[in-house]
This record gives structure tokens, sequence and C-alpha cells, in this order.
């Protein structure tokens, strides 16, 4: 084979994929730094480093049992609600060690909002659901309280469906919706980055295609982490890419040179679908 | 070859007709014995209820539900000793569902479930659950009696004699409370281990706390268990004769209890009363059968406002 059908091959698969990635003008959000985790004697992550870049998607990759999840949630401290856990390591926020320099995980957990795999609203009414994080947070306003409930649904694309019906119970959306009433409760408290777990992983092609479109719309105001097993989904809404095997960060970089240009054999075996 | 042949054919006949004769030899005994225990257990109920139900419901009147007990028991009502039991059973309420929906809260959200610890609160409970009940009586008597209450007639030392050192339905209904604890503890306890970790974790990703994610989320979605812990503490505390017969209960009392320090009239200790020292006791036996239909009735009672109490929160909670 020569040279030139290889990079024409290349070009192709340039164009295929959205053009995104480092611009220069972006700054950092977060940065992790030899980052060691373990469950109990169990070590699972293995001196990860990665800087996260702000209003840009950045997906987490790799077969099941990577660490990505865990990895995910050490970001906003959600790992410590699991008993026996223990981390080495620097993550910081803006520059400010979520770890050290914050005394309560609830203070990081209103700056780094999360989203889980499976939906999991409140049994409360659409209107409780979005608003409890306000009321955890201490604002009472009743007025305050309906306007950002309002403008959390409209930018969760979920206002102009449940607008009549804020009392009924959570429990009475599809399962599409109530992923995105998730994300609307989660971006109620105006965090500056927003964790997904799989969002998409338990829905139909519509409402995944939704969230997606949703995803491309949020970073415009803000820093999304998304964990997702869907490869092209990956490729499809981030704009940059860790491949994660066994609790080691193999690669990280721009979604498109991870997609094209694999620097490693084993995220070039996984991208093409040989293992995972 | 065909010696082989013929073990394996008369080995399989043999299995064969083993099988064909096992089912019904080996499952219709099981299916005899388990149907005749069930037979025994509901016989035992129909003959304790029918024997009650046809001696105590011609005394049963308005009369003898408003009317104290009258001519040596021989007569009257009842009416005393229900006020008695139902104070009781919720000033012992009052005391045992705080501490108890702590005491799991503690066990199930602030420990690890396998820590030394927590396995030795465990084993405290149930062996709490286990000591008879007159030792409960007795330790009620000791404890409370005499050293709570002896301890604090001796700080507000009142010359007139004992005012909370005597037998008194608070220490009464706090005997029970300890007796029914564990009842408490672990119905709520069940109650908290089935609220889906994913409920928790929403909670704490918008910024909760532990306590708001306790008193926000954990609780609410825990009262249907913590109030059929109550149904159950109320049904074994409505009945005990034993903690309440040294710590508060008395023979007769021609006023019912106004203070939390007077002493009240029980049916259950009513019922062992009459059944025991009533001078005659043939006179006093259709008013022994009444006050026992009167206490079964109460506690069916009881139960079934907790249980319609219950029922109306979980359908809330489904379809708000």
């Amino acid at each position: 084979m020569s040279e030139d059908i290889i990079l024409a091959e290349e070009e192709k698969a340039k164009i295929s994929l959205p053009e995104s990635g480092p611009t220069g003008k972006n700054r950092l959000k977060m940065t992790v730094e030899k980052l060691n985790f373990f469950y109990g004697k169990n070590q699972v992550l293995f001196d990860i480093s990665m800087d996260i870049q702000e209003h840009m998607v950045t997906a987490l990759i790799g077969p099941s049992g990577c660490g990505k999840s865990t990895f995910l949630r050490t970001l906003n401290r959600m790992n410590e609600t699991i008993p026996g856990v223990r981390m080495e390591g620097t993550i910081r926020l803006d520059g400010t060690d979520i770890y050290k320099d914050f005394d309560d995980p609830s203070a990081v957990r209103t700056r780094v909002g999360m989203v889980f795999q499976k939906s999991n609203p409140f049994p409360k009414s659409i209107f409780e659901n979005v608003a409890y994080g306000l009321r955890v947070n201490g604002i009472k306003d009743r007025r305050i309280i309906t306007e950002v409930v309002e403008d959390s649904l409209k930018r969760a694309f979920l206002w102009e469906e449940v607008k009549d019906k804020l009392e009924n119970n959570a429990y009475m959306l599809s399962g599409g919706q109530q992923q995105r009433l998730c994300i609307a409760r989660a971006l109620a408290i105006r965090p500056e980055i927003i964790l997904m777990d799989e969002p998409a992983s338990a829905l139909d092609p519509l409402s995944t295609s939704k969230i997606e479109d949703l995803i491309g719309e949020l970073k415009k105001n803000y820093t999304i982490v998304i964990v997702t097993h869907n490869m092209q989904q990956a490729a499809r809404i981030s704009d940059y890419t860790a491949f994660f095997y066994e609790g080691i960060l193999i690669e990280f970089g721009p979604t498109r040179k991870i997609f094209t240009k694999p620097g490693k054999k084993k995220t070039e075996d996984y991208i093409t679908g040989r293992f995972g | 070859m065909k010696i082989r042949e013929e073990i394996e054919t008369v080995g399989s006949n043999k299995v064969s007709r083993v099988l064909a004769f096992s089912p019904k030899s080996s499952g219709m005994i099981p299916r005899f014995l388990t149907l005749m225990a069930v037979i025994i257990i509901i016989a035992m109920l129909a003959i304790i209820m029918a024997n009650i139900f046809i001696g105590g419901v011609g005394t049963l009147s308005w009369e003898f539900l408003s009317r104290p007990p009258e001519q040596g028991m021989e007569a009257g009502g009842v009416f005393p000793a229900i006020f008695g039991t139902v104070a009781l059973v919720l000033l012992m309420v009052i005391a045992v569902l705080p501490v108890g929906v702590l005491t799991a809260i503690y066990l199930q959200e602030y420990t690890r479930p396998d820590s030394k610890t927590t396995r030795l609160i465990r084993i405290a409970i149930n062996n709490l659950a286990g000591v008879p009940s007159i030792v409960f009586g007795l330790f009620g008597l000791g404890f409370f009696i005499g050293f709570v209450g002896g301890g604090i007639d001796k700080v507000f030392s009142s010359s007139a004699g004992p005012v909370w050192g005597q037998p008194a339905i608070i220490w009464a209904a706090l005997t029970l409370a300890i007796l029914t604890l564990p009842v408490v503890i672990i119905s709520t306890e069940e109650a908290l281990r089935t609220i889906p970790r994913e409920l928790k974790d929403a909670s704490y990703a918008l910024g909760g706390t532990k306590l708001q994610t306790i008193r926000r989320i954990i609780l609410p979605q825990a009262l249907p268990g913590i109030f059929t812990g109550s149904i159950l503490a109320i049904s074994r505390g409505a009945g005990e004769v034993a903690p309440i017969m040294f710590t508060g209960a008395a023979y007769y009392l021609p006023y019912l209890p106004q203070r939390l320090n007077d002493q009240f009239m029980e049916l259950g200790y009513h019922i062992y009363i009459m059944a025991t020292q009533s001078p005659d006791i043939e006179a006093t036996k259709p008013i022994l059968f009444g006050t026992v239909l009167v206490l079964l009735l109460l506690t069916f009672m009881l139960n079934l406002v907790a249980i319609m109490i219950r029922s109306r929160m979980r359908k809330r909670r489904a379809n708000v």
C-alpha cells in the first residue's frame, strides 16, 4: 500500500469527525496529578495525570472495569460516599485543591455537578426535583426558586414537555425525560463542570440523540466530562478523549487524533473493536 | 458387551421404576404434614377467638366500656383500664420512636455494616429482644423507679414522701419502650436498607450534606417502615403485663391518671388480677371474658389505624 493511499484514508477520517479540539484560547479547568485510587487494598487507578479544558467535552472511554467511572467520581468527591476507599494525588479546580482546600465535599459538588447512568429522580414532583439542589444549598426565596427551575428545565430542553405538570411526580415521566430532568436538576445549582456517567446508556436512540444534542448545547456554558461505552458517541460529542485500560490512562488527547491516529497499539485495538 | 447392555437396561429399569413411584410417596407425605401444621395453627386461633368472642360478647355494652369497675370487680366496666392502656401505649411510642429510629439511622448511615462496633451493637439489640419481659419489669423497678425517680426525689427533696420514686405511668411506659426498642430498630433498619443508593447519590451530588440527605430523602422514604415498627411495638406493648406490674399498673384506682407520675389501670393487668386475685372467680368470669375481648379489639384497632396511615402514606408516595 502506498503512502498516498494511507494519507487519503486519514483525510477521509478527518472529515467525518467533528472539527474541534484545542484551539489555544482555552484554559485549564481541572488538573489531575498522579492520582492513585484504592478500594480497600485493591488499587483501581494508577498514577493518572490529566488536564480538563474549560468549555470542552472530555470523554472517558475504555472496557468495563477499567476505572473510568471511579475516576469520574474522584472529580467531585463522590467516591467518598463509599466506605473503605483511599486516594493519593492532587485534583485542582481552578487551581484549588478539591480535597485539601475544601473542608466539605458538598461544597465541591455544588461546583462540580453529576448526572448518573441510571436516571435517579427523587420520588417528588418535577418541580421539587429541580428545586432540591437550591433548597439544600439554603435558597428559600420562592421567586428565585421558581425562576431557576424554569430556566434549568429550559436549558435541559424539557420545559415544553413538562411546563403544565410541574406538580406531577417525576416517576410519571419517560426514561429519556427522567434523564433530562436529572440534567436540569444538576444545572439548577449552576455548576461549572458537569460529570456524566454513561448518561444515555439506558435510553432508546431517540432519547440518546436528544441527550447528545443537549451536551453540545451545554458545553457553551459548562465544562463536561462524560464516561461512555459508545465509541461513536465519544467521537460525535467530545473534544478530548481519554482511553483507560485496567486502571491506567493509556492515551489522552484531542478526540480527532485518538480516533484517527492513536499513538498506542492498545488504543487502536480498542477503537477498532478488537477487544473490549 | 451383551451383558453390559443387559445390566444397563436393568439398571435403567430400576431407576425408572423408582422414579415412577417416588413422586407419589415423597410428595404426599410432606404435603400432608405441612398441611396438618397449618390446620393446627388455624384451629388454635379459631378456638381462641371463638371462645373469647362467645364468652365476652354478652358483656360488651356501652356501660361496660364507659364505667369503672364496681363491687369488687364483679360488676361495672373497664373504662379506666382502656384509658390507661391507650395512654400507656401512646407514651411508650413517644419514647421508643425517636430512640429506635435514631439507632437504626446510626447503624445504617453512619457505620460500616461489617465493622466490629456495628456487629457488637447488633448483638446487643438481638439480646435485648431475647430478654424475658419479667426481667424488664424488675429492671424498670430498680432503674427507673429506684434510681431515676428516687434520684429526682432526692434532688428536689420533698418531705411529703416519694413523688417520682414510685410506680407511675411514665416508668411503665419507659420500661415498655425498652422492651419494644428492638422491634422499632429492626423494622426501621429494614426500611432504610431498601432505599436505593442512587437516591442518596443524587442528593450528595447536588451538594446535599449527610444530614440534609437523611432528613429530606432517607427519612421520608423510610416512613412507612417506621410506621410498621410502631405497629409491631404497639401490638407487643399493649399486651404485656409483666413489665408494668411493678412499674406502674394499679390493682384498682378510683380516678384516671392525670399526671406522668400517676399510677394507672391497664387491661392486661386487669385481666390478670381478675383471673387470679378475685374473691369469686365464677362471678367475675363474664367480665373477665369481656375485658379480654376489649383488649383484643383495642389492639386490633390500634393496628388498623396505623396500617391505614401507612398505606395512605405509601399511596401518596407512589403517585403525587
